[in-house]
């Protein structure tokens, strides 16, 4: 029983909170509101699919705030220098995915565990997103980088045809190529991995690469969205992204873990956040909700551990 | 007779498809010492965890000094006097011994703790399991040998009058078992109730009074040891007679495969030998004496300083596991658990694991192809499990292990080194594994087998090479098998061959 909730009690969550708000309040289920939802959690979403790689081997990423913050900064600044935008684009994309390695290095080679390797991390990248501008916000971002976060395809928001994208590639990464075997390997046991000839460093390095380019590209999707480059943004998402994906089911432990679950963890993050505010539930007490969540999804995670343990002889 | 402490009547227990435990009954009286044998799968742990409370049988009770004791959970069962010990210790490394022993029972004056009585009590509780440890000490100062007797002090610490003890041997030496004996043997002079499971038969006829044996979920027999022999008693556990333990050796060998010369790290000081195609070569010798870091180092996972390792006569430097992969050696290591396979992971997943590149293409997974392989590994390894997406983790020891060779056969390694191949697992898959071996030896593979089991180091082995302290100090050929003088190799040799160095220079 346990099991099956484990497996499916994520939907079923997902569901019943969709019915609970459709019924409590009549604009929820609207046409406008459910593209306003998805729009909202995209970026949550597309860093939310390298946060499952991350954790599933093993790791963590507390920096992926600090990332989202300073790549809008980088970009912002290049385009405002009057660079070509999709030059500087490149170039900020390059410059997030070299810091993912640089974390991925410092986590391999120094040994500094995940946690308090990307803390370190979460501080110094906040920390540049401010001395770029020294903290002022960062205006005259052109039509082109806008339409990533403010443009429409067929009616679809652009944010959140990239997040469908990247979760329909993470997914297939996940489950049908070598690398996918190898990031649940290298979390579900390193040394056996290793043992096996896979190179678990080789993997780190690849996942922490992967989760902050999707940092970094959500931070330009943001950044384009809100017309400007703020060294602000992207503050607490590490909290949310983690939230989204502990909630869909990856383990914290490494070695388990599925992206459609991921996703519906997204959009329970997204619809709560969207419901409370349209019954004006007062913006602290979301907070507390938030966090509640976490606590009972972890839980749910835990109590389904224990019971499997018990039934196998 | 006395009257029995723990009456078991008509116990059965399934799980999702599978009959555990069926109308098994037993009765034990106090003093007395029950051995509890049978293959894995067989319901020991089942009948164990009923016992103790962990799960709850579905039929049937348990009674307790004749009294029914009814959905009890392990809290309920220890104040009851019943307990049990593993084989993975349950004690804090950074504690003290006294602090271990009144873990979550501490002897207090309200909010502060009576450090003195403790240890006094500690010294009493150690004394009765025949060990006069300091209870001051540090547990992760101790030997595993004294950490399993801290681990009986501690079992007894709560007026057990039921003990299980759960393979309590499975992690000692030799001279460390003899410890646990004396201390079984105490408790039971003091009217302690034990329960003895162990794959050890030896264990089972020295220190139990009666046997029980378990196969499939039902209980088979029940009587007095000397009503049996060593024979008498696998043919219970397996259900058949089993053919000759261990399967003769190829005549015919071929050419030298690898050879190792001068092997030196931090834990090997200076190791060589070779092994032929069609051969098992056995490296024995005490535990520590450094023959797993020699495979190792064989295997690219630690690094070489110096020492020359030649896959058919070309030297080469193991830079890595993957390295060691590609020139067609495959280690079936000591810690399964830990190190062999992917305790989380499905059949197909760990079988497949270390030749991803061959069900590959462009990096994206030949799911078909994977398929059909695991299907075919299954079969001619005889693995026992419902299907290929079942958890490994769900398997037991002999399964795991034919897991492990599956996914060296899938590299096509054909140097194969096991290291303590047969470690937890029982007496059926063990001889499927000897079987195994011997099969692989027959169709050309070099085997190299580390084994801390005489018979089987004797009964497997073509050649030995004895290590101690580091160093390949005897080669001894079929003819010389002869337990005493491997012995005194593993123990002096070193010495000697220390000597003969010392007097080179």
């Amino acid at each position: 029983m346990l099991n099956i909730l484990s497996k499916y009690g994520i939907y079923a969550a997902l569901i019943i909170l969709i019915l609970v708000f459709s019924l409590a309040s009549e604009a929820f289920l609207t046409q406008i509101n459910i593209l306003n939802v998805l729009r909202q959690v995209s970026i949550v979403g597309i860093c939310a699919v390298g946060m499952t790689f991350i954790i599933i081997t093993g790791g963590i990423d507390l920096s992926v705030g600090s990332m989202i913050g300073l790549s809008g900064m980088i970009l912002a600044t290049l385009v405002s220098m009057g660079y070509d935008p999709l030059l500087a684009f490149g170039v900020t994309m390059l410059v997030g995915s070299l810091l993912g390695l640089l974390t991925g290095g410092i986590i391999n080679s120094i040994g500094i565990p995940p946690l308090i390797a990307t803390l370190g991390m979460m501080t110094i990248l906040r920390g540049m997103a401010y001395v770029i501008s020294g903290g002022l916000p960062i205006y005259g971002i052109p039509d082109s980088i806008k339409w990533l976060g403010q443009g429409y395809v067929a009616g679809i928001p652009v944010p959140v045809i990239l997040m469908a994208i990247v979760f329909v590639v993470g997914w297939i990464v996940l489950t049908r190529t070598v690398f996918g075997r190898q990031v649940y390997g290298v979390g579900g046991n390193d040394e056996a991995s290793r043992l096996s000839g896979v190179d678990g460093n080789r993997v780190r390095y690849y996942v922490y690469f992967l989760g902050y380019a999707l940092a970094t590209f959500a931070g330009i999707i943001l950044m384009a969205r809100i017309n400007s480059g703020q060294p602000r943004a992207g503050t607490n998402y590490e909290l949310d992204i983690i939230t989204a994906v502990v909630l869909g089911g990856v383990s914290i432990m490494g070695g388990i873990g599925s992206l459609p679950r991921v996703f519906a963890g997204v959009l329970i993050m997204g619809i709560l956040a969207n419901g409370m505010v349209l019954m004006n539930v007062n913006e602290f007490v979301q907070w507390v909700v938030k966090g509640t969540v976490l606590l009972a999804a972890v839980s749910l995670d835990r109590l389904a551990h224990r019971a499997k343990g018990h039934g196998s002889n | 007779m006395d009257k029995p402490v723990l009456s078991i009547r008509h116990i059965s227990k399934s799980f999702p498809g599978v009959a555990a435990l069926q109308d098994v009954s037993a009765e034990l009286c106090p003093g007395e010492v029950l051995g509890l044998v049978g293959e894995n799968g067989a319901g020991k742990s089942t009948l164990i965890k009923i016992v103790t409370g962990a799960i709850q049988p579905d039929q049937g009770e348990i009674l307790i000094n004749g009294t029914t004791v009814a959905h009890a959970d392990p809290f309920d069962l220890i104040s009851l006097g019943v307990s049990a010990i593993y084989q993975e210790f349950s004690l804090f490394p950074e504690m003290s011994v006294a602090e271990n022993l009144f873990y979550g029972q501490e002897l207090r004056a309200g909010p502060f703790l009576k450090r003195k009585e403790m240890v006094h009590q500690s010294r009493q509780l150690l004394e009765r399991v025949g060990t006069n440890i300091s209870p001051e000490k540090l547990v992760k100062e101790l030997s595993v040998g004294h950490q399993q007797l801290v681990e009986l002090a501690k079992a007894i610490s709560r007026q057990a009058k039921v003990l299980i003890m759960d393979e309590p041997s499975a992690p000692l030496t030799t001279h460390e078992v003899e410890f646990l004996y004396q201390a079984v043997r105490k408790l039971s002079a003091e009217g302690v109730a034990i329960i003895y499971v162990s794959h050890r038969l030896e264990e089972v006829f020295d220190l139990c009074s009666r046997v029980m044996v378990l196969r499939d979920g039902q209980h088979v027999e029940t009587g007095p040891v000397s009503d049996f022999d060593r024979g008498r008693l696998i043919e219970l556990m397996v259900g058949r007679t089993l053919e000759q333990e261990f399967p003769p050796g190829m005549v015919k060998l071929g050419d030298v495969r690898m050879e190792v010369r001068h092997l030196k790290s931090a834990d090997v000081q200076d190791v060589s030998f070779s092994v032929r195609s069609g051969e098992i070569v056995g490296l024995g010798g005490l535990v520590g004496a450094g023959r797993t870091e020699t495979v190792r180092l064989i295997m690219g996972a630690d690094r070489l300083i110096s020492g020359e390792i030649l896959v058919d006569g070309v030297a080469q430097s193991v830079r890595s596991p993957q390295h060691a992969i590609s020139l067609g050696i495959g280690l079936i290591p000591e810690d399964r658990k830990h190190q062999g396979v992917l305790l989380g992971e499905t059949i197909r997943f760990n079988t497949t694991y270390a030749s991803l590149g061959k069900f590959s293409q462009a990096g994206f997974m030949d799911n078909q192809k994977e398929r059909k392989a695991v299907e075919a590994a299954m079969k001619v390894l005889r693995v026992r499990a419902t299907d290929m997406e079942q958890l490994v983790g769900n398997l037991s020891g002999g399964n795991q292990q034919k897991i492990v060779l599956a996914k060296w056969l899938e590299t096509d390694a054909d140097i194969l080194i096991f290291d303590e191949p047969t470690r937890g697992i029982d007496v059926g898959a063990k001889q499927e594994i000897y079987n195994l071996m011997r099969e692989l030896s027959a169709a050309g593979k070099a085997i190299i087998m580390i084994s801390s089991e005489m018979p089987e180091l004797m009964g497997m082995s073509d050649r030995i090479i004895v290590i101690s302290d580091g160093c390949s100090v005897a080669e001894l050929s079929k003819q010389e098998f002869d337990q005493a003088r491997i012995l005194h190799l593993a123990s002096t040799g070193s010495r000697e061959a220390q000597k003969e160095a010392e007097a080179a220079c």
